[in-house]
Formats: C-alpha cells, sequence, structure tokens
C-alpha cells in the first residue's frame, strides 16, 4: 500500500474531508504551503530583486493575440513610465517597440530550495530588461507576486513556531499548577491570570516595541516568535490546570504514585497525555490568530521589517488610501491572510466537531 | 452574598492583579533600550539643570525597585507623568477613555441585537438554506482581519463619500444644534462599529445558535411541549431564556477583545480612542503613556468581566454569587 492511500484510507482523514469546505479548505492549505516551501520556484524574480525606475507599476498585460490577429505564445510588453502634467501623476504605457515572450522552466535568479539546494530554474519569467509583473509592484519597484510568495513563507510558518514555544510552556505550567495545588497553584495561576488581564493587543505591541532597532532579520523573527508565543501560554495553561485538577485524582495517577515516580514524570507522562484531544483541537484552533496577530503587528511596522516580506508589512503601504485607490493589487496579501485564516477556521472547527463530540457546534 | 459586597470582594480581589501588571508593565518598560530623557536632551532649549533636575523627578538614578515605587505612589494618587510633547498623560487618557467606551458600547449593542435574532432564527431553521448561509458569512466574517477590513470600508468611504473619514465629530461640532450633534457622532461611528461588530458578530451568532440547539434538545423543553404549551412560549419563554445565560459570560470575553481589536480598528479608520493613543504613543516611545495605557487597558478589562458577571446574576437567578 502507497503512502497516498494509506492516508486516505486513515478513519480521521475520512472523516475530516466528508464536509466539501473543509476538504476545500484543506486543499488550499495544503496548496499554501506547497507554494511557500518552493516560493524560489513559483516566484518570477528573487527575494532582493527591484527595479527602482518602475514603482508603482500596474500588472504586466499578458498577451496571446499579437498585433496581426494571430494567435501567438504568451508575450507581455514593459512600461514606460512618463509624469503626467494634467493630473500629477505618473502613467504607465506600454512599450510596443519589444515583445518579451513568457518563458517556462528556464533559468533566473539564484534561490535554495528548503534553504539547501541551489537552483536557479523558475516557473515563469521574461528575459531582461523585460519585467513579468503579475501583480503589480511596490513602492520599490519589487515585484507583488513574487513577495507573496516569500511573504508566505514568514506568515504562514510564524503561527507554527510560536505554538512550538506556548504550547510547551502553557502544558507545563499548568500542569505543575494543577498538580502541586494550593500556594503554588495560587501563585501561578495569579501570575496567568495577570497576562491574560492586559488587553492582547496592547501587551503585543509594547513588547514589539521594546525590540532595539539593529538586530538582523533572523534574530527579529525570532524575537517576534516568542514574544507572539508569550501572549498565547497564559490562557492554555488555565485550561489545562482545570484538566489536571481532575485527572489528578484517577486510579492511574495513583498507580504511578505508589511505584514511586516522580511528580515531573507523573505531569508529562501521565496526565498530560490525557489532555492530548483538547491540545490537538485547541493547536488547530489557535493557528489563526497567531497569523491575525503577527500581519498586524508587521501591518503597523513593529513585526517584520522590510527588505524581508510579510503579509503583513506588504499592507503597509496600502495603509495611504490615496495609494490604494490608483494601486489595488497593494491589497492582494489582505487576501491571502483572510484565505488562509478561513482555512485554518474551517478545518479548526471540523477537527473539534470530531475530537471534542461535547462541543460541538452543529452544522 | 449581596451584590454590593461581592463587588466590593472582587475589587479586592483585583488588586493583587493589578499590581502584577503594573510590576510586569515596569519591567517590560525599564527592558526598553529608549532612553526616557532623549527627547528632551535633543532640545537645545532645554539646560543641563533642566535636564538634570527632571531626572531626578523621574529618579532615574535610583535603584530599580525604588523607581517602582516612585512611580506606583504617583500612580495612586493620580500623577501618570508626562507626555513626550509636555502634556499630562492623565488628561490625554481622559480624553481618549470615553471615546473607546462610546465604540466598544455602540459595538456591544449593535453586535448583540444582530446576532442573537440572527442566532435564534438559525438554530429554529437548522440546517435551511438560510443556516447554511449564515454559517458561511459568519465563518468569512471570523476570518477577515480587522486591519484589512477597515482599510477595505475606508476605500468604500472615500470613493463614495458616504462616510466621512477619521475623527469622531465634524468640523464646527460645537455650533450643532443636539439633535445634529447626536447624528453627526453616529455617522462618524458607522464604519468603526461595522468592522468591529463584523468581526464579533459571527462567534455570538455560532455561539446562541449552538445553545439554542443544546436547549432544544433538554428535557424541559421536551416537557414544556408535552404539555401542549404553544410553540412560540416554549421557544421565546423557556428555550431561548436559557440560551442566552451563557452568552453573559461571554460578554466580559467580548469586551477584551473589543478593546484589543479596537486598536487596530482605530489605527486605520483614524478614531480617537484609548487604542489608537497607546498605538502611537509605542511609535513615538512614549513610555510614561505607553504604561498608563496598559494599566488603564487592565482596568477596563477587569471592570468588564465583573460587569459581565453581575449581569449574569441577574439574569439567571440560579448563579450565585461567591
Amino acid at each position: 500500500m502507497n503512502i497516498f492511500s494509506k492516508i486516505t484510507n486513515n478513519k480521521f482523514i475520512k472523516k475530516l474531508t466528508k464536509d466539501k469546505f473543509v476538504f476545500i479548505s484543506l486543499v488550499i492549505l495544503v496548496f499554501l504551503y506547497l507554494s511557500i516551501a518552493f516560493a524560489g520556484f513559483f516566484a518570477p524574480y528573487g527575494k532582493m530583486f527591484s527595479d527602482r525606475r518602475l514603482s508603482y507599476a500596474p500588472p504586466s498585460k499578458i498577451f496571446v493575440i499579437d498585433q496581426h490577429g494571430k494567435l501567438s505564445l504568451p508575450y507581455t510588453y514593459n512600461f514606460k513610465r512618463s509624469f503626467n502634467p494634467e493630473t500629477f501623476q505618473m502613467d504607465f504605457q506600454l512599450d510596443r517597440s519589444h515583445k518579451y515572450y513568457l518563458k517556462f522552466f528556464s533559468q533566473g535568479d539564484e534561490y535554495k530550495i528548503f534553504n539547501l539546494i541551489p537552483s536557479k530554474t523558475h516557473l515563469v519569467k521574461v528575459n531582461s530588461p523585460g519585467r513579468l509583473f503579475l501583480l503589480g509592484s511596490d513602492i520599490n519597484g519589487r515585484d507583488v507576486f513574487s513577495r507573496l510568495f516569500y511573504g508566505g513563507q514568514i506568515s504562514l510558518t510564524i503561527g507554527f513556531l510560536a505554538l512550538l514555544i506556548s504550547f510547551p510552556i502553557g502544558l507545563l505550567y499548568g500542569g505543575i499548577a494543577g498538580y502541586f495545588g494550593g500556594a503554588v497553584d495560587n501563585i501561578m495561576m495569579r501570575i496567568a491570570e495577570a497576562i491574560m488581564s492586559i488587553p492582547g493587543f496592547y501587551l503585543l505591541i509594547s513588547l514589539a516595541a521594546i525590540l532595539p532597532a539593529n538586530m538582523t532579520s533572523i534574530q527579529r523573527f525570532t524575537l517576534i516568535t516568542v514574544i507572539l508565543a508569550f501572549i498565547g501560554w497564559a490562557g492554555l495553561s488555565r485550561v489545562v490546570r482545570g484538566m489536571v485538577l481532575s485527572i489528578k485524582n484517577q486510579e492511574f495517577v495513583e498507580a504511578a504514585k505508589a511505584i514511586g515516580a516522580s511528580p515531573m514524570r507523573i505531569i508529562t507522562k501521565h496526565i498530560l497525555p490525557q489532555t492530548a484531544s483538547y491540545v490537538i483541537v485547541a493547536i488547530t484552533l489557535s493557528v489563526p490568530g497567531y497569523i491575525l496577530a503577527e500581519s498586524g503587528l508587521s501591518f503597523l511596522g513593529l513585526g517584520i521589517q522590510q527588505p524581508d516580506a510579510s503579509w503583513g508589512n506588504m499592507l503597509k503601504e496600502a495603509q495611504e488610501y490615496i495609494n490604494v485607490l490608483y494601486r489595488p493589487w497593494l491589497l492582494t496579501p489582505g487576501f491571502l491572510i483572510f484565505i488562509a485564516v478561513l482555512a485554518f477556521n474551517l478545518v479548526g472547527d471540523a477537527v473539534r466537531d470530531i475530537l471534542d463530540p461535547k462541543s460541538r457546534a452543529r452544522r | 452574598m449581596s451584590i454590593p459586597i461581592y463587588i466590593l470582594k472582587r475589587i479586592l480581589q483585583a488588586i493583587p492583579l493589578v499590581i502584577i501588571v503594573s510590576i510586569m508593565s515596569f519591567i517590560i518598560i525599564k527592558l526598553s533600550p529608549i532612553d526616557p530623557l532623549a527627547e528632551l536632551k535633543l532640545n537645545p532649549a532645554i539646560s543641563p539643570q533642566v535636564l538634570q533636575s527632571e531626572k531626578q523627578r523621574l529618579g532615574l538614578d535610583l535603584p530599580v525597585y525604588k523607581q517602582y515605587f516612585n512611580w506606583a505612589g504617583n500612580f495612586v494618587k493620580g500623577d501618570l507623568g508626562v507626555s513626550t510633547s509636555g502634556e499630562k498623560v492623565s488628561d490625554r487618557l481622559m480624553e481618549r477613555i470615553p471615546n473607546t467606551l462610546l465604540l466598544t458600547i455602540a459595538v456591544i449593542i449593535v453586535t448583540w441585537l444582530v446576532a442573537i435574532p440572527l442566532g435564534i432564527y438559525s438554530a429554529l431553521n437548522w440546517k435551511s438554506p438560510f443556516d447554511r448561509f449564515l454559517t458561511v458569512i459568519s465563518s468569512m466574517g471570523m476570518a477577515v482581519p480587522t486591519f484589512f477590513f477597515a482599510l477595505l470600508l475606508l476605500i468604500f468611504a472615500v470613493k463614495t463619500g458616504w462616510f466621512p473619514v477619521g475623527g469622531l465629530t465634524s468640523v464646527g461640532f460645537e455650533n450643532f444644534n443636539p439633535v445634529h450633534k447626536f447624528f453627526d457622532v453616529v455617522h462618524h461611528l458607522i464604519l468603526p462599529v461595522t468592522v468591529l461588530a463584523t468581526a464579533s458578530l459571527a462567534g455570538l451568532q455560532r455561539q446562541m445558535r449552538g445553545n439554542l440547539l443544546d436547549v432544544l434538545e433538554s428535557d424541559y423543553v421536551k416537557m414544556a411541549r408535552a404539555k401542549g404549551l404553544p410553540e412560540n412560549k416554549v421557544i421565546y419563554k423557556h428555550a431561548v431564556r436559557n440560551a442566552i445565560n451563557p452568552m453573559v459570560t461571554l460578554f466580559g470575553f467580548e469586551f477584551a477583545s473589543l478593546l484589543s481589536g479596537a486598536a487596530l480598528t482605530e489605527f486605520v479608520l483614524q478614531y480617537p480612542g484609548l487604542g489608537r493613543l497607546m498605538l502611537e504613543a509605542v511609535m513615538k516611545s512614549d513610555m510614561n503613556l505607553v504604561m498608563a495605557s496598559l494599566i488603564i487597558g487592565t482596568l477596563m478589562l477587569i471592570a468588564g468581566n465583573l460587569i459581565a458577571d453581575i449581569l449574569l446574576k441577574f439574569v439567571d437567578p440560579r448563579v450565585s454569587l461567591d
């Protein structure tokens, strides 16, 4: 039996894909993650590409019928920028002197697949000095379409990385508080409650604001992840504590104590695994929250910084509504955030319905 | 336990919470690499003597714990320090808090007025096309980032010119008559309320639908039907009243998420609220203002939860306050 049929025969996956909305969501998520995994291949341009002469160029027009009315291989024209003295704006006109044919699977900017394997092959590109801006360009003349892929790499992974930090902490914290009870529990829970009672976004921006300005992009990415995790663990630890309070009186815990297992062993090996189904549900339902938090933070300029792309900081240029009126393509990252969050929400709800039938929000 | 004693007890419980929050935010501010006197140092009109006295007033040469006690003492007395622009922090907060409260309350009223009837309707017409449609719409409402939605509405407002952009009042507001004043504020509130209500509407509608579906299956509803009560009475007197109770607890959460969510919306739509003040303070590294906003936000959140608990007592007499 090959892996694919193994996955499709899995009972859990079968239940999950029964609903057509959930199935579509899963397909979208797989598609999104594949495209960010191979971002360098799908993006026509590299991370650092920019053509300052073409800032705010509109999307390239692709022609398949040439000037003689005959069918042709797809080609595009470059834009010529000129200042219009009547409207005081930059006008972009097609420069019809030279055709640039779209080239598939040809060599372009170098990138690394999974940061390891160097490659130069791109899905589609045009030869320089032709420019292929499928979704227009931003203020620095960078290709918005390419940056959507690179931005997705950050926006779609930062949530999972933050979960990897916040969930172990939340689980352990709640486990210890619930297991030991008494004064330990009291003090630990007061601290968790204090974090929960600061409005989340206020805490987020004040933490992001104290990050020093002169950091490398890797450092900044790591610290933003840590900050997101810091906001998220307290709520989880409270729920886990509640569950531990009821689990710790069960017989198997007594048995483990009788054998002489240490408290840490009992908490991590015997009690916390019992919370697994709740934790899985909580994880799937909290990913969208992290994605939204990161995009909000970067939108304000407090998260991921230029020249790195994230869907949030790409939207930053759209803050000026005048900008958006003339350049609607700047809004595309927002639609991607919306689609990703919607897909995660639908899958999360379905996972909850399967693993936690009691809290079923019936469809 | 009577309600006044309960409120008193809750306030007493909140005190350690606020102290922990204030210590935490003080540590955050102290971790900041930003020099609180940087603005003053850059100003050539400020003499070194003034700088020195300001340093002593803020106690920057004292150990950190003493600085905290200084700050906390001043906070209790109502002295929140001076913002970088030289205004009193307390004045700026006082100017913004009513606006944020107004926005939050307007959003809560709108969401409840819309979400509860929709929730009841979908539960009663479970799996009907309209119910499915609402489920899809509510999923979408939950997924759209508030700042993005605000941006879209802003563009809509600019293009059509139907709604004012930014602020809470029009030019010449002082000279309007009261009715005109009221409608002017409402006109300015429509966009921010739409953004924030869309986000919380979806969750509330789903919750109401789920609750009512659960209640409709309970024994006492079957009993009410069995004894021949008209369906209207069964639903509105027995089922809905019980399904609404858990929603009141949500009120507290809603208040919390509104305070947070409002910040981005206020920023995009240029609404003069606490969230935007806080954001601007963070960006200008106005630490006195950031610190005060954090504490005030926390106090509002705690108050919101307390109000939710007391409301629950009023709607559900079975709840005991202890």
